[in-house]
């Protein structure tokens, strides 16, 4: 007869076995909460690198407004967000709330991942409210919104005697300061504007031409303007810009460039503001010099409640909260963070007043002629490919007529 | 455990006891299917990970290669779609071309550093023990690490071995960031990674050679190249098969090092086969023509295997 005791024995050490092999942690955190506490998960990226603790305050004036709600924030960098975020709603372990910028927001619209808000929207600008309604319904919040101007170092420019740039500046101007300002033996970059797809819609629309037809059919960008938009943007690497071997194109380069004072002229985004607070030179922003036309790139965040959330009241409370409360308005201007998307315009006066930048207006002028990028459904192949190949004309491995003609035709294949 | 041991006199007589047991546990039906239940029991922690882990998964993504499927909408049934797709795209071929290329540099290399290293260390030198740590260090540390100290290693500009170059006066390559040298960049990290691995299964596999036949061939006048050629060689190809085969097929899954020191770039010139089916799941949202590339890859693998397998019987000797 078995032993009774061994065999009990037995089917605990593989039992115990079983459930060690499996008790991996999970993807995503969840904790309890407080007794009481409805727990609210909210994945976002946009805090990343630097504004993590102006988050959190909003959180903690969240909390105390609402002591029953407990909202549990996890950050991820906008690099890896994307692909940790459709796993998660792939996989159903996403959060209550999550942030979405306006170009991923058609897709997961459309796909039914997203719950529908009801919220009266009278404190949002009209606009932005509408660029996350799909089919009619209100499926997500404005959070933000930003755009890309031309910071420039006053002290390199005084320094090579260069007049400063001003909102009158063409495309001629900036080459001509960046040669001028361009001094390798130091070690000083005259310019960066990396040839990428982001940079290349935006130029392409200065140089007055369009990426796709009126009806979206088909690509429009291999023309005269797109090859001036091309050619603008590859001739700047290794003449007044550091190449790819040198480091260009890598995590934080440009704005290590920056602040180490080796950079005169950079075209960034107004969430720079902040993290250049402290650096020991003078520096502004002016709106970036056009060629045919001004325009700048705006983007838009947004935030929505997912579709298989058990909380969707207390989720869409706490986005409400941290799209438009006082306390959000007030952390983003201090912060200079992205900028809130509020429609009551003298909430934003503040901003105006802080310094550095001395010329903030510029950030509302941007507004003035804005262009958005290209959405597609294939957008991310999109852009990789005329990343790709504006990378190929930068590093001179093909001319700039005929990398314009290939991102056309492998966008096409795209649409 | 006190009370399971006391019931046996010694541990050495289990063997004996147990015999007889499990013959009566075949005997008799009503007991077959008890012992069934305990021997479940214990394959249980192999076969619970491997069958939730593996084999679901790789069921899984034979569907999931059926369907048009981005992660968050609905799947959608196509057929055979993605597999045709695939076979006339040609980033699919190219893909290959890149892994092949890749195998191609690296089986070599690895072989050749790892035969050396175990020559090396098989003889008396002085502190073998360090040294036979040392190489298989690289073997046990993460590929992120490693592939970052390479990443950095060859950084064309601030770089140590374009510096060192740049000492004897050669105008070091752009590494990782010139289509032409991004591919050997990999394969050198890669080798200098695995050389350890093969290094080791080579050791133990000179060191399972009897010395008699070195004297043997010694007594014959032979010369040193003549012994290796004909001794060590012969008796060491069952190792080197093992080897060859493992490393081919690491060879064709290539990817950690990959994706962190270019990312498939530049210009695509290291877009190998994983590389693919990460961007095509994780960027581009196209889960289904990852499968259906997984499983094109996963048939590559088994055709070369078995060819090798078939093979080996006109290079590997069996002592």
């Amino acid at each position: 007869m078995a032993h009774p005791i061994r065999r009990g024995t037995v089917a605990a050490a593989a039992a115990l076995l079983t459930l060690s092999a499996c008790s991996q942690g999970s993807a995503t955190r969840e904790d309890g909460g407080e007794a009481g506490q409805v727990v609210v998960r909210y994945q976002e990226f946009s805090s990343n690198g630097g504004n993590e603790a102006n988050l959190e305050a909003i959180v903690a004036a969240f909390e105390e407004e609402n002591p029953d709600i407990d909202v549990q924030v996890e950050t991820t960098p906008y690099a890896d967000y994307f692909t940790k975020l459709q796993t998660a709603v792939a996989g159903g372990t996403e959060a209550d709330a999550f942030e979405l910028n306006y170009e991923n927001f058609v897709t997961y619209a459309e796909s039914g991942a997203l719950a529908e808000l009801d919220v009266d929207g009278g404190a949002y600008t009209p606009s932005l409210l509408e660029a996350f309604q799909h089919d009619g319904a209100q499926l997500g919040l404005p959070e933000s919104f930003s755009d890309v101007v031309l910071f420039y170092n006053k002290d390199l420019f005084a320094a090579a005697g260069v007049p400063e740039p001003t909102a009158d500046w063409t495309w001629a101007d900036e080459q001509a300061a960046a040669a001028a300002l361009t001094d390798t033996a130091a070690g000083v970059w005259g310019d960066y504007q990396p040839a990428t797809f982001h940079e290349f819609y935006k130029a392409l629309a200065q140089a007055g031409g369009q990426f796709l037809t009126d009806d979206g059919s088909a690509t429009a960008f291999n023309s005269p303007e797109g090859i001036a938009a091309a050619t603008w943007l590859a001739g700047k690497s290794g003449t007044v810009m550091p190449t790819e071997a040198e480091g260009a194109g890598t995590p934080d380069f440009d704005s290590t460039l920056f602040r180490e004072g080796k950079l005169a002229m950079w075209h960034s985004g107004i969430w720079m503001f902040g993290p250049l607070a402290d650096v020991p030179f003078e520096w502004d922003v002016v709106v970036e010099p056009g060629d045919q036309t001004k325009a700048s790139a705006m983007f838009t965040n947004g935030v929505v409640v997912s579709a298989n959330s058990e909380h969707p009241e207390e989720a869409q409370a706490w986005l409400e909260f941290l799209t438009s409360s006082d306390t959000t308005v007030d952390t983003r201007l201090s912060a200079g963070w992205e900028l809130p998307p509020i429609a009551d315009q003298d909430k934003l006066a503040p901003y105006l007043e802080q310094t550095p930048p001395a010329n903030r207006q510029a950030v509302f002028d941007a507004l003035d002629a804005t262009v958005l990028p290209p959405v597609i459904v294939r957008q991310q192949e999109m852009q990789d490919a005329v990343t790709e190949e504006l990378g190929n004309a930068a590093a001179g491995r093909k001319t700039v007529e005929q990398a314009v003609a290939d991102a056309a035709a492998r966008v096409d294949e795209l649409l | 455990m006190s009370t399971t041991t006391s019931s046996r006199p010694s541990t050495t007589a289990a063997p004996r006891r147990q015999r007889p047991r499990r013959r009566n546990a075949l005997r008799y039906g009503g007991n077959r299917l008890r012992y069934a239940g305990i021997v479940a029991l214990f394959l249980a922690p192999s076969l619970i990970p491997l069958t939730l882990f593996t084999l679901v998964p790789m069921v899984s993504s034979l569907w999931v290669a059926l369907h048009d499927w981005n992660l968050i909408t609905p799947m959608e049934f196509v057929g055979l779609a993605n597999f045709r797709d695939l076979l006339s795209d040609g980033d699919t071929w190219a893909a290959f071309g890149h892994t092949l290329g890749y195998i191609a540099g690296y089986l070599p290399l690895v072989y050749l550093l790892g035969l050396a290293a175990a020559l090396a260390l098989n003889t008396a030198l002085r502190g073998r023990n360090v040294f036979r740590a040392a190489y298989f260090l690289p073997v046990v540390t993460s590929w992120v690490v490693v592939a970052l100290l390479w990443r950095w290693l060859l950084s064309p500009a601030n770089g140590l071995v374009n510096h060192l170059l740049g000492l004897v006066g050669i105008d070091g390559p752009g590494w990782w960031t010139d289509p032409t040298w991004a591919m050997p960049s990999v394969i050198l990290a890669s080798a200098w990674k695995d050389l350890g691995f093969v290094m080791i299964i080579l050791l133990a596999g000179l060191q399972a050679i009897p010395g008699e036949l070195y004297d043997a061939a010694k007594v014959d006048g032979t010369s040193a190249w003549q012994r290796f050629r004909h001794v060590t060689l012969p008796l060491l190809s069952p190792s080197s098969f093992f080897v060859v085969v493992i490393s081919l097929i690491n060879g064709f899954q290539v990817f950690d090092q990959v994706y962190v020191m270019t990312g498939g770039g530049p210009a695509g010139s290291t877009e190998v086969v994983v590389q693919q089916i990460y961007d095509l799941t994780f960027r581009y949202g196209r889960a289904g023509d990852a499968s259906a590339l997984s499983w094109l890859l996963f048939v590559v693998v088994l055709v070369v295997t078995i060819i090798q397998v078939r093979g080996q019987r006109r290079w590997v000797t069996y002592a």
